[in-house]
């Protein structure tokens, strides 16, 4: 059978002045027409340059090194511009990555995918509004004229999505590329979103290409799975195969660090019914003021009558979509917001009405750690700088006590002490949140806030990061709150979780309560949603 | 909608006021003695006259008065378009301007459109370009473009446009040949700022991710570039081109001096070595009104170009 | 061991909480503090030195810094540069063509205009210096000021702002000069507040956009006052675009100086200022081109040099 795109011993390096820098290695595949074949990867595994090398979208410092490269019984590894450029469109679409940028802002919606569906026929044609309209019905957008005349920055994130696979499927292509189809949305949106992709792919005998960091997508959604690791092929085989019997090790520690397959933890010491909370939030209410545009509400209710409580040493999750309101929970624990009504206590203070100056004492018992790892650290600040900046704040300690407290916080998160001296630039994602955890810690606090601590980072150093998590609260016996929209990681981590939905708590309990009895129609969703759960179903 | 409109045209006659008082401010107080630079511009020595002549002469100038009631006066007679009298001319500064007014806007609207067409085109290109080596070149040219003084500019082309091989003339006003040099001149300072804002915006749009997509279609560099990186690389030159007004004006009475043109800048020029105070508080009050009415029309036509401003009423916090 | 001698103090300092922590269980005893990894903190001054190395590679950079260099030279020293007096008129070899004896030949009443064009220097560049710095005095407390406060602050320092950029520079430097007249400090004062604006809405963009980055705000969770987030993170992460731009508008200040002086607003003559230069040799262009010409061309050469100098900054820091 002919197949719709063979590699043979590919090898892909790029060039940096006189560096060569290997990407791909020796990798060798075959997707046949109307198969999905899904390569999974970290970052740095190659993934990316093969999906590019397929499209012909290499940059110009990419030089093919060895091997045969062949779409559609064209040889890639020799062909021109020109050839390649006939393939893109019309017998290769690509679904972009992240759906908020990759559409042309000052253009109607309309306009874009017009174009896709002219450079396909080769010229403009009568009914090409018509198709266009038809076309954004398919992909499931309602009331198509209305959404083909308006911008992009109108539409939701899903929409865009939408409108992309839109383009993709305007030159009737036979093979359609998704990059990175989970990361950018909401889970329950994305599942939508890919089930009715996988319904149009299968209709029309198109074959897919799923790039993933994400085991759990990879597993659920393709016939085949390759693996990558550092630019070669790591495994190969259905997804039953890789899951159930994997031959390499790092295919097994990728198993094993995706929280999709892990069980969901056993609180370790109940929390003793008489304590009091350390943190407890009461009927909270918190609004926010919208401009005024015609057509739309003037408010937006970020929390309603919320309310909940962490204990010593206890880790309370909480989950939710994009506009659940647990970041705001967070920040106004926190004291950078104000609520409009409700009573917020910690450590048996009400802190309600606490203004700056008041809250002072009681942040060396309260520290946050933040979303984004990679702006949390002040560049021009050396490590050491950044860990003991607290203890400078305060006071605390000076000179050689400073010192030391710098080495022993930069051992306790598992760095070596010579890291002290570097640029946040230095260090990698993981290791820059290492470092805001152990900043974190300088006071000593009795309970951490974490926003989205892992999002940020590649699997495999997800579970690093949840390890030192867990570990540090077995000795230093610290209460966490960690918000995440990711199920699979609150699983893990959490004692008691917190589900909520458009500012309100739609369902709270144990974890293992939790997970195997939804109490709620939308923690069920949310449930089903995670990638993986065929698989384990299976299993 | 409305609402917007009306409090953008409120800023903007609050900003020319603004800028009127302030150049009254600076012409009629920071001197040591008002009276004497205006009589020694109509051509007379303070030390010449007599007490009764410096009273008489002080209640002519207007001197008089306390100094709100000096400022009120004079903006009331600017709001109906009477600007006094030049000291040195002694002609009323409305007619001045009048007659030499078009000269300038005909140098600056030939210097305007060049620019925009040289730097959009000039960074066009540089954009175009795949050759590392002449790129790097070409994306150099808007910085030395700028570094050039715009008078030194004008004798180096009237240098060798006119003197050495003569196809214009090196000064005048008349004419649409002597319009060339002096608008080129004007033009390239301008040009090399469209230019290099361009050359930045295209550098930034090239990594966008919707580049990635246009080219997903099937599209070429050449029609990618055009589609869909020009419109986003070139929306901040919008904004650009009414703060360019301010340069433009500055430039004009350089070029007009140079090139002996009978225009609003040399009248500036003139006024100034002469200390016409009148005629320079006038001038600076036109270029401040052109530029307030400039920058309110790109403002107001923003949203054409960029559909994600809209005109709905701001949160406080953005400026 | 010392190390957790250190958590005692600290623990002792701040007293024990009311609620009970779970029994924390002590670490693996930690290694001493003569540790085995010993670790040299590398101060600012040797990473800014390891860092500017790579530069010293470039020969674009290279030659732009070493006219920069001589113009400053010519500005503080020019007697080293140029044996010959800028005032000593020679009127038998005026207006010779550049050779051997005068690199840039004579002007009209015999000068050796190269010596003037380095005494030039001094009054050009000394104009120039005094206004950027000025425009930057006044230029960052506005924009550190508007961007830091906020709220009505903010949009009243806008406002005038905004008024002052409506008044194009070169009028507004009229207008100045005809009030407290010609001369170069005047020229300079007056180019400094045409600058203002910009140093303050750069300054203002920066504050604002570091003010919300997350770092600031663990500085402030972490117990920092806002004095102290404004002079450890704001300010430092703040003045790259500001220096680029000071480099940037040093070179437009020359060329703003030496604009006024050509038009007969500077120091009076015989004072060599480069502007004054070109606007006498204008009258000459015919029979000795090199008299406007050489000067102007010196003036693009070190601006030019500027402008590069700034843009590698500017290349760098990204």
């Amino acid at each position: 059978m002919n197949a719709l795109i063979e590699v043979h011993n590919l090898g892909i390096a790029y060039r940096q002045g006189a560096q060569h820098t290997q990407a791909v290695t020796d990798v060798s595949f075959s997707l046949a027409q109307g198969e999905t074949l899904a390569i999974v990867g970290e970052s740095g595994s190659g993934k990316t340059t093969v999906a590019n090398a397929i499209l012909g979208l290499l940059p110009d410092s990419a030089v093919l090194t060895a091997g045969r490269l062949v779409v559609a019984g064209q040889d890639l590894s020799q062909a021109s511009e020109r050839v390649k450029r006939q393939l893109r469109g019309r017998t290769i679409g690509l679904v972009p990555q992240d759906p908020m940028v990759s559409l042309n802002p000052t253009q109607r919606i309309g306009v874009q995918i017009a174009e896709a569906l002219v450079l396909a026929r080769g010229g403009r044609y009568r009914g090409v509004d018509n198709d266009v309209g038809e076309l954004l019905a398919q992909v499931g957008l309602d009331n198509p004229t209305l959404r083909a005349r308006q911008y992009p920055h109108e539409l939701s994130g899903g929409m865009r999505q939408r409108v992309l696979i839109a383009i993709a499927l305007a030159g009737n292509p036979r093979l359609i590329i998704a990059d990175e189809p989970t990361s950018a949305l909401d889970v329950t949106v994305q599942q939508r979103i890919l089930d009715h992709l996988e319904g149009l792919v299968r209709e029309r005998g198109i074959s897919l290409l799923i790039i993933t960091h994400d085991l759990g997508v990879a597993a659920d959604r393709a016939d085949r799975v390759l693996v990558m690791k550092s630019g070669t092929l790591v495994e190969h085989g259905t997804p039953q195969q890789v899951l159930a019997k994997p031959t390499q090790p790092y295919t097994r520690a990728l198993i094993a660090a995706a929280p999709a397959f892990a069980e969901p933890r056993a609180p370790r010491t109940a929390a003793a019914p008489g304590q009091r909370p350390l943190l407890a939030l009461t009927a909270v209410n918190k609004h926010y003021r919208l401009p005024r545009v015609r057509g739309q509400a003037d408010r937006f209710q970020a929390l309603a009558d919320v309310s909940f409580k962490v204990c010593a040493g206890q880790t309370l999750g909480i989950v939710g979509e994009s506009g659940s309101g647990k970041s705001t929970a967070l920040r106004i624990a926190l004291g950078l917001e104000k609520a409009d009504s409700g009573r917020i206590e910690f450590a048996e203070q009400d802190v309600t009405d606490f203004g700056w100056r008041q809250f002072r004492p009681l942040r060396r018992r309260m520290q946050l750690v933040q979303q984004n790892p990679f702006a949390a650290l002040d560049p021009r600040l050396s490590i050491f700088d950044s860990i003991v900046e607290p203890l400078v704040s305060f006071g605390l300690a000076r000179g050689a006590e400073l010192d030391r407290a710098a080495r022993e916080l930069i051992e306790r998160v598992h760095l070596p002490a010579h890291f002290l001296d570097r640029l946040p630039r230095e260090l990698s994602g993981g290791q820059r949140q290492r470092v805001a955890i152990a900043r974190a810690l300088a006071l000593q606090p009795d309970l951490l806030l974490l926003d989205e601590p892992v999002s940020a980072l590649d699997v495999s150093v997800q579970r690093q990061i949840l390890d030192l998590l867990d570990e540090l609260q077995r000795e230093l016996g610290i209460a966490y709150v960690i918000v995440s929209h990711d199920l699979a990681v609150i699983a893990n981590v959490a004692d008691e979780v917190l589900v909520m939905r458009q500012g309100r708590i739609v369902d709270q309990g144990p974890t293992a309560q939790l997970f195997n009895h939804p109490g709620n129609a939308y923690t069920q969703a949310l449930l089903d949603a995670v990638p993986g759960k065929r698989q384990r179903a299976l299993a | 909608m409305n609402r917007y409109l009306l409090g953008r045209v409120g800023q903007a006659l609050l900003v020319l006021w603004g800028a009127y008082t302030i150049t009254y401010f600076i012409l009629y107080l920071l001197p040591g003695d008002t009276l004497s630079i205006m009589l020694s511009a109509s051509g007379l020595e303070v030390d010449a006259l007599s007490p009764a002549d410096l009273a008489k002469a002080r209640a002519y100038y207007g001197l008089d008065r306390g100094l709100f009631e000096q400022y009120g006066h004079l903006l009331w007679r600017a709001l109906h378009g009477d600007f006094g009298q030049s000291l040195s001319l002694n002609r009323p500064v409305t007619a001045l301007l009048a007659e030499r007014l078009p000269q300038t806007l005909t140098l600056a609207g030939s210097a305007i459109v060049l620019s925009l067409i040289g730097g959009i085109g000039l960074a066009y290109l540089t954009a175009y370009v795949r050759w590392q080596p002449l790129q790097s070149a070409m994306a150099r040219l808007p910085s030395l473009g700028f570094s050039v003084p715009v008078f030194w500019l004008g004798l180096l082309l009237i240098q060798v446009f006119a003197f050495g091989l003569g196809w214009f003339p090196a000064t005048g006003s008349q004419g649409l040949d002597s319009l060339v040099l002096p608008a080129i001149t004007l033009a390239i300072p301008s040009a090399a700022v469209y230019a290099q804002v361009l050359q930045r915006g295209f550098q930034h749009v090239w990594r966008e991710p919707y580049i990635t997509t246009a080219y997903a279609k099937g599209l070429s560099r050449a029609q990618v570039q055009y589609r869909h990186g020009l419109k986003n690389a070139a929306l901040p030159i919008l904004t650009l081109f009414g703060l360019q007004v301010g340069n433009t004006v500055s430039g004009a009475v350089l070029v007009e001096t140079i090139f002996s043109r009978n225009g609003v800048g040399r009248l500036a020029q003139e006024a100034v070595l002469r200390q016409d105070i009148p005629v320079v508080l006038a001038i600076v009050a036109i270029s401040a009104a052109a530029f307030v009415v400039v920058n309110l029309l790109v403002d107001l036509l923003y949203p054409m170009f960029d559909p994600r401003i809209t005109h709905a009423p701001r949160a406080p916090s953005a400026a | 061991m010392p190390s957790s001698n250190a958590v005692h103090n600290l623990d002792r300092r701040f007293g024990s909480p009311s609620i009970q922590r779970l029994p924390a269980t002590t670490p693996s005893a930690p290694l001493p503090v003569e540790a085995t990894t010993p670790w040299r903190r590398r101060n600012r001054w040797s990473r800014l030195l390891s860092a500017s190395r790579p530069l010293l590679r470039r020969p674009g950079f290279m030659l732009a810094a070493l006219v920069v260099a001589f113009a400053l030279l010519a500005a503080l020293a020019p007697g080293v540069l140029s044996g010959f007096d800028p005032n000593a008129t020679a009127p038998l070899a005026k207006l010779t063509a550049p050779n051997a004896t005068h690199w840039f030949g004579t002007d009209e009443l015999g000068r050796d205009l190269y010596t003037r064009v380095i005494h030039g220097a001094s009054l050009s560049i000394q104009a120039a210096l005094l206004a950027v710095g000025l425009a930057l005095l006044g230029g960052l407390s506005l924009g550190v000021l508007s961007g830091f406060a906020g709220g009505r602050v903010d949009a009243l320092i806008m406002r005038v702002i905004d008024v002052l950029l409506a008044l194009p520079g070169l009028l507004l430097a009229l207008a100045i000069v005809t009030a407290i007249g010609f001369g170069t400090l005047p020229v300079a004062l007056a180019v400094g507040v045409g600058i203002i604006p910009g140093f303050a809405r750069t300054t203002r963009a920066e504050v604002l956009r570091v003010k919300t980055l997350p770092y600031v705000e663990a500085a402030r969770l972490g117990g920092a006052s806002w004095l102290q987030t404004l002079w450890r993170h704001i300010l430092p992460n703040a003045w790259g675009p500001v220096a680029v731009l000071a480099t940037l508008d040093f070179g437009a200040a020359i060329l703003a100086t030496a604009g006024l002086s050509f038009l007969g607003f500077g120091a009076a003559p015989p004072a060599p200022e480069w502007g004054t230069l070109i606007a006498t040799g204008r009258h000459f262009l015919i029979t000795a081109p090199w008299v406007a010409l050489l000067p102007g061309a010196f003036v693009v050469a070190v601006v030019f040099s500027l402008n590069h100098l700034a843009r590698t900054l500017e290349e760098i820091k990204r």
